[in-house]
């Protein structure tokens, strides 16, 4: 079933990205990220305008963590005055990503940047996160094996302008969520994508958040970020295309309920494997295109009509 | 004094009237992109009309291009820099069609000559306005080379030689495929007759190629109402969120 999309002036299958947007919401589901990261990459694969990707990528996140945010809170597992600091620095940096996204798009960069921050962020944290789980199912194995402490003290806890958040059961400096928003709000104008990926193992290891409360902050906070991005991409570049978001949407909503069942029947440690080696065979492909010598070497933009 | 004046326009007749003339039809006037829109035929035909019997010497030929809105373009090359390819060099071509497909009855080489195709602008490297390009970048041709090369492979571009039939010197008619992938614009097709390489007559169309219905209400909304547009965008992923756990809830117990 073949769809003419009115922003991106394309005509797609309709059923294709139904799908798509289908196994990204079963992966969303499975491992409660938002799936952006999966999203924007396919987007390009299947000839939607970048600039186009990127902005509907962020409008999918959006419904995806509306969705998650609304089954955590049932569980009372969001942090909301957390959520609130992290939201303060996700604006400053989404603007500031804004920014830089019209900038390089004059300079003809956007593609390299794009994939260079998906190589870069994504790879690290695959590689981290398939470290640790890894470690951690070791450790499952051997039964009297010294555990972590919950609470270790560092530089974090030193800062000024500290808070209590009651729900994580921290008492700490507001800058380094801050901080982490921002840096979260930034590489969600950039590459189109929610950000969990980052925020989730920042939480956990730099803010020394209960893990239960993580998911549900992250997504939180992303719903915000995620709209700010959609709306300021809709005003300033007008790349949101909504009938595309819209199959991704209905594709990704349906999915994620499914990944969702599927997940609660795999251990926590198989879960965040699997997501590791996912993550980091996107970096890896991401990755080879930048170089591996192209079959076209030239590419066109096209400006404003006359 | 009449007399004269009618002697002169007598003479005048045959030089300023073309010996032959082009009647044209389309099989229609506007296509309306909608959201099932999958591409769309457009049927060029017509007929030569001769105030005098055909020459006999050289064949006649016909050439018919469509030619969508054009806009400034700029090309990049990648090249290898430590290690990974980058965009380097650019070159700004100052106007080049979205959409541009040629339909001819032979060879373009032998129907049309260089200056013809100069003066009228038919073929694709002459109907793409790269001027001044050559200061931009080291070896600026292959820059509109690649455009051309671009736009052919994701059939933007077409040259279809022999794709248009002409019965009895007279009659011809020639099937132009718009493909989904369409620009909302003013469409100009050109119909040229020609004989050894030089033009006899020529005519132009105009399609209207608009978005219709609910592409129509988007697009425009998308560009005069931007807030509006992106709140709606979001209202609907709010929505959307919302109304599947809602749904799933109901349905798990």
């Amino acid at each position: 079933m073949q769809m003419y999309l009115p922003i991106a002036e394309v005509s797609i299958n309709a059923l294709l990205v139904l799908g798509l947007g289908g196994i990204v919401g079963f992966m969303s589901g499975m491992f409660g990220v938002g799936g952006g990261f999966l999203i924007t990459p396919l987007l390009f694969f299947i000839g939607i305008p970048p600039a186009v990707a990127v902005a509907t990528g962020a409008n999918q996140v959006v419904a995806s963590s509306v969705s998650g945010v609304l089954a955590q809170m049932k569980r009372k597992a969001v942090d909301f005055r957390m959520g609130m600091v992290l939201q303060a620095g996700g604006l400053i940096g989404s603007a500031v990503g804004i920014w830089v996204f019209a900038r390089l798009a004059v300079l003809g960069q956007v593609d390299l940047f794009v994939q260079l921050s998906y190589v870069l962020f994504l790879g690290t944290i695959g590689a981290m996160m398939l470290q640790e789980s890894i470690r951690a199912l070791r450790r499952a194995k051997k039964p009297g094996a010294p555990i972590k402490r919950a609470h270790v003290h560092t530089w974090v806890h030193r800062l000024p302008f500290k808070m209590k958040f009651r729900a994580s059961g921290l008492y700490i400096s507001v800058l380094p969520p801050m901080m982490i928003g921002a840096g979260v709000g930034f590489l969600s104008a950039i590459m189109g994508v929610g950000g969990g990926f980052i925020m989730v193992p920042a939480m956990i290891y730099l803010l020394g958040m209960p893990t239960k409360v993580v998911v549900g902050t992250s997504l939180f906070q992303i719903i915000f970020v995620s709209a700010f991005t959609t709306l300021a991409h809709a005003m300033t570049s007008g790349t949101v295309d909504i009938m595309l978001a819209l199959l991704l949407i209905l594709g990704g909503v349906v999915g994620a309920q499914f990944g969702a069942r599927i997940g609660v029947r795999l251990r926590a440690e198989q879960l965040r494997i699997l997501l590791a080696l996912l993550v980091i065979a996107v970096s890896v492909k991401v990755g080879t295109e930048l170089v591996l010598t192209p079959n076209e070497p030239f590419s066109l933009q096209v400006m404003g009509a006359e | 004094m009449i007399r004269a004046f009618a002697i002169l326009i007598a003479l005048a007749l045959p030089a300023a009237a073309q010996e032959e003339s082009i009647v044209v039809g389309l099989s229609q006037s506007s296509v309306s992109i909608t959201t099932d829109f999958v591409g769309s035929e457009i049927l060029v035909y017509g007929a030569v009309r001769r105030d005098a019997p055909a020459p006999t010497e050289d064949p006649l030929e016909v050439i018919v291009t469509v030619e969508g809105p054009a806009t400034p373009i700029i090309v990049r090359k990648k090249e290898r820099r430590v290690g990974i390819w980058i965009n380097r060099d650019k070159v700004r071509i100052g106007s080049a069609p979205t959409f541009y497909a040629i339909a001819t009855t032979g060879a373009l080489g032998d129907i049309l000559s260089e200056t013809e195709d100069l003066r009228h602008r038919i073929t694709i490297p002459s109907v793409i306005r790269a001027i001044g390009i050559s200061s931009e970048a080291e070896d600026a041709p292959q820059f509109v080379e690649a455009l051309m090369r671009i736009r052919q492979s994701e059939g933007r571009y077409r040259v279809n030689e022999h794709a248009v039939d002409l019965d009895e010197q007279t009659l011809f008619r020639a099937d132009v495929e718009l493909p989904a992938d369409l620009t909302e614009g003013d469409y100009r097709v050109r119909i040229f007759l020609t004989r050894d390489g030089r033009v006899v007559d020529t005519i132009d169309r105009t399609i209207f190629v608009r978005k219709a219905g609910l592409e129509r209400f988007l697009y425009t909304m998308s560009r005069e109402q931007s807030a509006l547009y992106g709140l709606l965008s979001l209202a609907l992923a709010v929505l959307a969120g919302w109304g599947a756990s809602t749904i799933f809830r109901l349905i798990r117990p």
